[in-house]
């Protein structure tokens, strides 16, 4: 068992065999990949050394000590959070050897074609067909909501294999070139007035069978690990006190007295309160992961903090009054990340809009927080046992 | 860092308050007593103060008490909160035992933290901390006046005075006039307590002593809030999992089951915004802002949650026999204890410096 002390003297002798002032940013993060020294949950040989997550915080202490390039994670936000858990639960030796080094260095960018046009909350009605032909897979469909896809080398996908079974057991999951003539990425504007997100159209690709992740037809069971990561994400986050979207409004409060009115102000100090104890509750699940119980209120927080930065970002526009008319700017752009601090509170009103609806909408989540964690009864299900094929569409 | 969690020893002594509740303080039993001449369980607070020793939680050791902090008193609240428990825990071992930390009167802190006596500070329950309160006239030692509203005041043994020399005074509840109220929450019931030429002993300064009291009622408050929410939303979820209309149960509608989802999710925040509070006062740090986020919060979650159990438990829910009046009734009268939410959200914008135009 590898403790915190030979951790940290394995960061050492990381730092010493390539100081960071004149080792190239690449060979750095691909040494360090190599040294175990990535993600030290990961397996040995996986960039790993197969030891607690927890300990990860002891090496990049000492890498940020040192001033050490780190992989930049999120401009690969879906393929370290998403696609790299699920390769290495499902994926072939071979494929976890080929993938996860150029992922985890940045070298390959991830994207996730999972949502369709028809597929949206009922994800697994989705209909991109998968045929096989020999040793490959012919993909046909289109997909849609895929952040990042302009500038990704690789997606990971669902796609339908076999139509004539109940919807969710004729889903296998594949890993999917960017780069095959057949797919064809176009900007998806939003009201924001930029393009954040990509439709993906999905002509006569073919994938090798050897980048099928998983059994065939086992394909949403395997999604369900991406899936359930997503959620790992985001309740794992700590803030300090004003550390979301009350931020810019109670600044914008103290500094602009002339803007302030009675009924604002009870509105401003309950959404106050309610981050507060929001960002109490994010800490606490944090405290419960560390100590190894993990509890269900990560279901509940992006519920929450859906609410709060649309209702905050609102009042702020309307706290702004006559600025409050003006947009910062409706130019159609493709940001590599999403922003939310960098602009102007008409930009998070309009964009935190999507907070209720990405990542499982707060309707669904409530079903989930529903049956989930206060075992209610789930909905009644006409889809249950009727083929794909057979389905309302 | 400020530990929200509960630790081991702490869930063990919820579970023991749980299982005394269980034998002490039935629903049935709770209700019958409201109406009967003794609303006070006496014998389920001898068996936590003195088979316990829990009234002495916040009283060091050095002092008869049992040195313990504000968070296991918030963990037994919580649980004299899910069984509305008419015992005067809050009043006594919390808020009177608080006041005469801030006093020079060790004889009275020693019989409040075993359980030999309960004390009630006399200043009416809907006060802030910081706020108004009414204080009595002093002439010769001797207290005069009459005070509204004083919590549990029936029950105790002695009564804490604010008096208008600027003093707080020790009285015999013997020596004062105490006349029940006719209270909304009949499980804490409230007296008028009148003073005519009462023999009284001054202990210390009232505000030093009140301001602190009312700050730790107010914090550990939510805790009880938290019992109560918690009750309600759990005692509601089992309901509709049996109860049956057209030939599905109940709580698989879904206009049904979104409302309990987010009742959830305001619990489980009312259990982070109350061991938030628990956890400052047991350790001093940031205490203002924990108590009055913890307070701004808490009223309209409980509320809330007694509210939506009586209307999703529907007639059942409207009878004097079933408890849900109980856990609404020590809600809303929780939501003017030690403060309404609003008082305490003016608190936070003074704290966090958000100024009113």
């Amino acid at each position: 068992m590898t403790g915190a002390a030979e951790l940290r003297s394995r960061t050492r002798e990381l730092l010493a065999a390539n100081p960071p002032a004149t080792t190239d940013r690449l060979d750095f993060l691909k040494a360090r990949f190599d040294a175990g020294l990535a993600w030290v949950h990961y397996p040995e040989g996986l960039g790993g050394l197969g030891v607690p997550r927890s300990l990860q915080a002891v090496v990049d202490a000492e890498l940020e000590a040192a001033g050490a390039p780190d992989n930049d994670s999120r401009r690969n936000g879906i393929g370290l959070g998403m696609a790299a858990p699920t390769i290495l639960r499902y994926g072939t030796e071979e494929q976890k050897q080929r993938y996860l080094r150029p992922l985890w260095i940045g070298e390959e960018v991830w994207c996730q074609l999972f949502s369709e046009p028809g597929a949206g909350s009922d994800l697994a009605a989705l209909g991109t067909r998968a045929v096989r032909e020999g040793d490959e897979w012919v993909v046909n469909g289109q997909k849609v909501w895929t952040s990042g896809a302009h500038n990704s080398r690789w997606a990971i996908l669902i796609a339908r294999t076999d139509p004539n079974v109940p919807k969710h057991a004729g889903i296998t999951y594949f890993l999917c070139d960017m780069t095959d003539p057949g797919v064809d990425v176009r900007p998806l504007r939003q009201i924001t007035g930029e393009a954040e997100f990509n439709e993906v159209f999905l002509t006569d690709v073919r994938i090798p069978d050897s980048r099928r992740l998983g059994e065939i037809g086992d394909g949403w069971r395997v999604a369900q690990t991406t899936l359930n990561n997503e959620r790992v994400a985001i309740g794992g986050m700590r803030l300090p006190r004003e550390g979301g979207m009350i931020g810019p409004v109670a600044k914008t409060w103290r500094e602009r007295p002339e803007l302030r009115s009675h009924d604002l102000h009870q509105r401003l100090l309950k959404l106050w309160v309610e981050s507060e104890v929001a960002r109490l509750t994010a800490e606490r699940l944090r405290q419960q992961l560390v100590a190894g119980q993990p509890g269900p209120e990560g279901a509940g927080m992006k519920l929450a903090f859906a609410r709060l930065n649309q209702e905050l970002s609102g009042l702020e526009v309307e706290l702004l009054g006559e600025q409050g008319l003006l947009y910062d700017d409706w130019t159609m752009r493709r940001p590599e990340l999403v922003d939310f601090t960098g602009r102007e509170a008409g930009y998070r009103y309009l964009r935190s809009k999507g907070n209720s609806i990405e990542g499982g909408t707060s309707e669904v989540l409530l079903n989930i927080v529903a049956e989930r964690v206060l075992g209610l009864p789930s909905e009644p299900r006409t889809d249950k046992d009727v083929a794909w094929k057979d389905l309302a569409r | 860092m400020t530990d929200l969690l509960y630790s081991e020893e702490e869930e063990a002594l919820r579970s023991a308050v749980r299982d005394l509740l269980a034998d002490h303080c039935d629903a049935p039993g709770v209700i019958a007593r409201t109406e009967s001449d003794a609303p006070h369980d006496l014998a389920a607070w001898k068996a936590l103060a003195d088979g316990m020793g829990l009234a002495g939680l916040l009283v060091p050791e050095s002092k008869g008490g049992q040195g313990a902090t504000h968070r296991e008193a918030a963990v037994v609240l919580e649980e004299l909160g899910r069984a509305v428990a008419p015992v005067p825990y809050l009043t006594s071992a919390v808020v009177a035992t608080e006041a005469l930390l801030a006093c020079d009167a060790d004889d009275l802190l020693a019989e409040l933290a075993s359980g030999r006596k309960i004390g009630a500070l006399a200043v009416a329950l809907s006060v802030a901390p910081g706020g108004v309160h009414k204080a009595v006239r002093v002439e010769n030692g001797a207290l005069y006046g009459e005070l509204t509203g004083i919590a549990d005041a029936a029950a105790a043994d002695v009564l804490l005075v604010p008096a208008e020399d600027g003093g707080l005074y020790a009285v015999a509840a013997d020596a004062a006039t105490v006349t029940p109220q006719t209270s909304f929450d009949l499980t804490r019931p409230l007296a008028t307590v009148t003073l005519d030429g009462a023999a009284a002993r001054r202990i210390g300064d009232a505000q030093p002593a009140v301001g602190r009291a009312l700050r730790a009622g107010a914090g550990l408050l939510a805790s009880e809030q938290f019992g109560l929410a918690d009750w309600a939303l759990t005692e509601t979820v089992r309901y509709l999992k049996e109860r049956k209309q057209f030939n599905r149960p109940v709580g698989g509608f879904q206009a049904v089951k979104h409302r309990l989802a987010q009742l959830w999710l305001e619990v489980v925040n009312l259990r982070a915004a109350a061991r938030s509070a628990a956890d400052a006062l047991a350790t001093g740090e940031d205490v203002e802002v924990a108590v009055a986020v913890a307070q701004a919060y808490a009223a309209p979650v409980a509320v809330h949650a007694a509210e939506e159990a009586l209307q999703l438990h529907a007639g059942i829910g409207m009878t004097w026999e079933h408890p849900i009046h109980l856990n609404l009734k020590r809600a809303k009268a929780d939501s003017i204890a030690y403060g309404t939410a609003g008082a305490h959200r003016s608190d936070v914008a003074e704290l966090v410096d958000l100024q009113a135009p």
